[in-house]
């Protein structure tokens, strides 16, 4: 009954999406506006199918229905009953239908949100986002169904994959992935809508666009630190990113985006970069695509493939379309996107916007042309090869240092021409502050160029965002007589967009000085312990193997160890790092420790043991900072919502009267009414130093 | 619109892209070649723990059944579980294949893949029964010396005690009998002079990843 429920769904949700597209092409070319209003309504219609689908196959796995094929492959008895939930996304079928739920959402999202709105962008749009989805349903009734019948039915299944119901994360990182990956069809909906409804030109469809493209952005940078910090720990090797081609995946269409984000300010403020991000758009969402593509037909290899089948074939088809009419349509209309300003002096904001762009783009090629190399290689050499770390490190690492440069550079600099005096009191503090962390670097012992360089250029960038919020504020105590704190309140409330800019900015810098700190510092021992010894780490830190135990769940047997960590002989914090024996699953599913402090972690796995519990093996791992990798991730998500939060009618036409006020007013172009002339006048502590 | 420039710039871009794609699809990744088929297979020394229906293949439970032991016969090993999908899909096949040949000297077994046996025995029985027997793999050493990749595979080996052929997941009925019939074709007093390298490893079906 669930099944034919379920299938049924799908079905009727295909024919609708048929009858949308049909309805509303027929529509708008005609202009029957009763029509467009018709196909617009089935969109929410396959939202409602969509959500019945989904909630009977939560249901089919929550009762154990195993005559559904889905169920059989990943439901069991013994699974606790939130595994169970959360496995909805934890095999190819059951990610399909959510992945054809989370579009048929954002779907009914864009048309509601925009019902008020005329002209044809809109119910073009919807059109496209249609036929994305019929592509979903049409997977869901074929290649992926997750509905197929079992028969005989079987008393029990084999549940899910072990690495998928050993952490909690495995219920935010897919979810948040989705959200992120999925919501990049909704900008390139828009762009494709814009461009058959000749709205291209509108300054409307882009501020739509950077809206969306900025909330599934948060997403996706959250789903990738979330992630990172689920393979942190639950794989047991102390990492946290392998450039695995699944990890790349959900990286590429970032890289683009986060190009998309800083290049539409350039369009907004000078007609600039037009055919620029319609490209971006476009190549943000054919990556999610090829990135979809490459996990799910198997053509790479990677940890996180799933098992394939003819659904390859399918999403190949579905890129050649996409790729094509995309093409088509950009290509076709690049003469009118020309761009309507045009760069007036090198040290400008909108210079540094484009190298910005060049850096991401150039950072995105290179993810690219490594993911793809094996095909490459073996389509004209016939090898076999697997491109690794060490190429992404070497070609990316200065990438990532210029970007870091550049992210203090940019809000330092006005729009159009800065002067020398500006460009000497924008960077002499930040420059200081870079100086005195690279000497402190090197005195200190680093030699790698790299870490240093990152330290330096991370410093550099922290001290130009952050004196943005101060030297801001301060302008507003002056101005207004408010305190310090109110004062950064209603800066930041003033143009939400820009501070909350900053914000990401400060975020990201935080990950950098993770990233770089815990691969630089990172210490590692391993010993075989009996109980009551202890292995002594690094300085005044040592652990002590107090006892082994083990324990039989339903699903699975753990062995664990409890270990004491130990600073100068005294015990500081225990630890349990353990490892977990599921059947149908040769190799064991460690569970390692981590005691987090905001200096760093410790890491604990449990590498091997006797059976008799006479002695394990322990590898402790020291990374230092690690916990601002996630930290930062939190705080660029909370960048995107000040950014994206929509504003009141009061506000925007505050922000705007603002974006009026001549740039040439301050040093960082300060936009806010009364605060620029301050600023002028009496030059802040913190720019004078 | 400008359709020249259109068509111009897609199939300079796209199409390089789209060919590249789709000539991945011909390929698999994980088809590293085996290196099994053609070498001396590994021996294993296993206990039966379901006896077999037919009287030639029989073997008392908890016997211990040594490769070793069948150097001149014609061997089937054949891995399953009784978790695996495929393995119910292949029984059928198996079964009328290991009668058809017990005659002729022809020996399969099944080999437990990281199961229990009382699970093994009641999969057996719901299958309603085996002609051959099955073994236990304690520590999965059979599984581990034949470069198990998933459930079901099955090892065809030849009387010189050489690995012909290996099926991924589920078994070509008459793919197997031809094969069984060109090995009991070799005279059995010339081992090692056939050289099998060259046949490549067959794939039917999906396997199940461990």
């Amino acid at each position: 009954m669930t099944r034919i429920l379920g299938i049924t769904t799908i079905w009727i949700a295909l024919g609708m999406a048929a009858l949308g597209i049909v309805v509303g092409v027929l529509g708008l070319l005609r202009k029957r506006q009763e029509l467009v209003a018709a196909a617009l309504q089935t969109v929410y219609i396959n939202f409602v199918l969509l959500t019945v689908s989904m909630a009977a196959m939560i249901y089919g796995l929550v009762t154990h229905d195993f005559s559904i094929g889905y169920v059989a492959q990943v439901g069991s008895r013994s699974t606790p009953l939130f595994y169970t939930v959360i496995s909805l996304w934890g095999a190819l079928e059951g990610s399909i239908l959510f992945w054809g739920w989370v579009l048929a959402m954002y779907s009914a999202v864009v048309v509601y949100a925009n019902r008020k709105r005329e002209g044809g962008l809109i119910p073009w749009s919807a059109v496209v986002l249609l036929c994305i989805g019929s592509f979903f349903y049409i997977l869901l009734v074929g290649p992926a169904n997750p509905w197929h019948l079992v028969t005989p039915v079987l008393a029990d299944g084999p549940g899910p994959n072990p690495l998928l119901q050993n952490h909690i994360l495995m219920a935010v990182h897919p979810p948040l992935l989705y959200l992120g990956y999925v919501g990049m069809t909704v900008p390139f909906a828009f762009a494709i809508g814009a461009l058959l409804s000749h709205e291209i030109h509108s300054d409307d469809w882009i501020k739509l666009t950077r809206r969306w493209t900025l909330s599934a952005w948060a997403f996706l940078s959250l789903a990738i630190v979330a992630g990172m910090w689920w393979s942190y720990e639950v794989l047991g090797w102390g990492g946290y990113w392998a450039w695995d081609p699944v990890e790349n995946a959900s990286f590429m269409p970032w890289l683009t985006a986060t190009a998309f984000l800083h290049s539409v300010m350039v369009q907004e403020r000078r007609g600039m970069l037009k055919l620029w991000n319609v490209n971006l758009i476009v190549s943000t969402f054919l990556l999610t695509i090829l990135g979809t593509f490459l996990t799910r037909s198997g053509i790479i290899s990677s940890v996180h493939a799933f098992t394939t089948g003819t659904i390859g074939y399918y999403f190949l088809a579905f890129i050649a379309l996409c790729v094509v009419v995309s093409l088509v349509l950009v290509a076709g209309n690049s003469e009118e996107l020309r761009s309507e300003g045009r760069l007036d002096a090198a040290a400008s904001r909108e210079t540094v916007f484009l190298f910005n762009n060049l850096f991401l783009t150039g950072f995105t090629f290179v993810v690219v042309l490594g993911t793809l190399f094996p095909l490459v290689a073996e389509a004209f050499k016939g090898v076999k090869v697997t491109v690794g770390a060490p190429f992404f490190n070497k070609m990316t690492l200065p990438i990532c240092v210029s970007l870091l440069f550049l992210m203090g550079v940019g809000p330092s600099l006005p729009w159009k021409v800065a002067t020398r005096e500006q460009l000497r009191r924008a960077f002499l503090l930040p420059g200081g502050v870079a100086l005195l962390v690279a000497v402190t670097c090197v005195v200190s012992g680093m030699r790698d160029a790299y870490g240093i360089s990152a330290f330096t250029f991370a410093s550099f960038a922290l001290v130009c965002n952050v004196r943005e919020y101060v030297s801001g504020a301060m302008a507003r105590t002056r101005a207004h007589g408010e305190v310090f704190p109110v004062a950064l309140v209603r800066l930041v409330a003033g143009n939400r967009r820009r501070y909350g800019g900053y914000l990401a900015h400060i975020g990201i810098i935080l990950v950098a000085v993770g990233i770089t700190a815990s691969s630089s510092f990172r210490f590692e021992r391993e010993a075989t312990l009996a109980p009551g010894q202890v292995m002594p780490v690094k300085g005044d830190l040592s652990v002590r193997l107090k006892s082994m135990w083990g324990k039989e769940e339903p699903q699975r047997q753990v062995v664990g160890a409890d270990v004491e960590l130990l600073r100068n002989g005294v015990v500081i914090g225990t630890l349990d790092p353990r490892m977990n024996f599921y059947r149908s699953q040769d190799t064991p599913v460690p569970t390692p420790a981590v005691r987090s402090r905001p200096a760093g972690d410790v890491y604990i796995n449990l590498m091997a043991f006797t059976e008799n519990g006479q002695s394990a093996t322990l590898r402790v791992i020291l990374e230092p900072f690690v916990p601002w990798i996630w930290f930062g991730a939190v705080v660029v998500a909370l960048g995107a919502v000040v950014s994206a939060w929509p504003s009141s009618r009061r506000s925007m036409r505050r922000v705007n009267a603002s974006a009026h006020v001549p740039s040439a007013s301050g040093a960082g172009g300060y936009s806010i009414p009364g605060a620029a002339v301050s600023l002028q006048a009496s030059a802040s502590p913190t720019k004078s130093s | 619109m400008n359709w020249k420039r259109s068509f111009l710039t897609t199939a300079a871009v796209g199409g390089p892209l789209i060919a590249l794609l789709a000539y991945g699809m011909t390929r698999d990744p994980r088809d590293i070649p085996s290196p099994l088929p053609g070498r001396e297979a590994p021996t294993f020394a296993r206990a039966a723990f379901v006896t077999g229906d037919h009287s030639a293949l029989r073997v008392p439970v908890g016997d211990t059944v040594r490769l070793h032991d069948l150097r001149g016969r014609v061997v089937v090993v054949n891995f399953w579980a009784s978790w695996c999908l495929a393995c119910r899909g292949e029984h059928s096949a198996l079964s009328e294949t290991a009668r058809a040949y017990a005659d002729k000297g022809v020996r399969f077994f099944g080999m437990l893949y990281n199961d229990s046996e009382a699970n093994g025995r009641d999969w057996i029985a719901e299958m309603g029964g085996q002609p051959y027997p099955a073994l236990s793999d304690p520590g999965a050493r059979a599984a581990i010396a034949y470069g198990l990749y998933g459930v079901p595979e099955s090892f065809v080996i030849g009387a010189d005690g050489r690995v012909a052929y290996k099926f991924i997941g589920a078994v070509n009925e008459p793919q197997l009998h031809q094969l069984i019939d060109s090995l009991l074709a070799v005279p059995t007093t010339t081992p090692g002079t056939r050289d099998t390298r060259s046949i490549p490893v067959e794939r039917s079906g999906a396997p199940v990843p461990p």
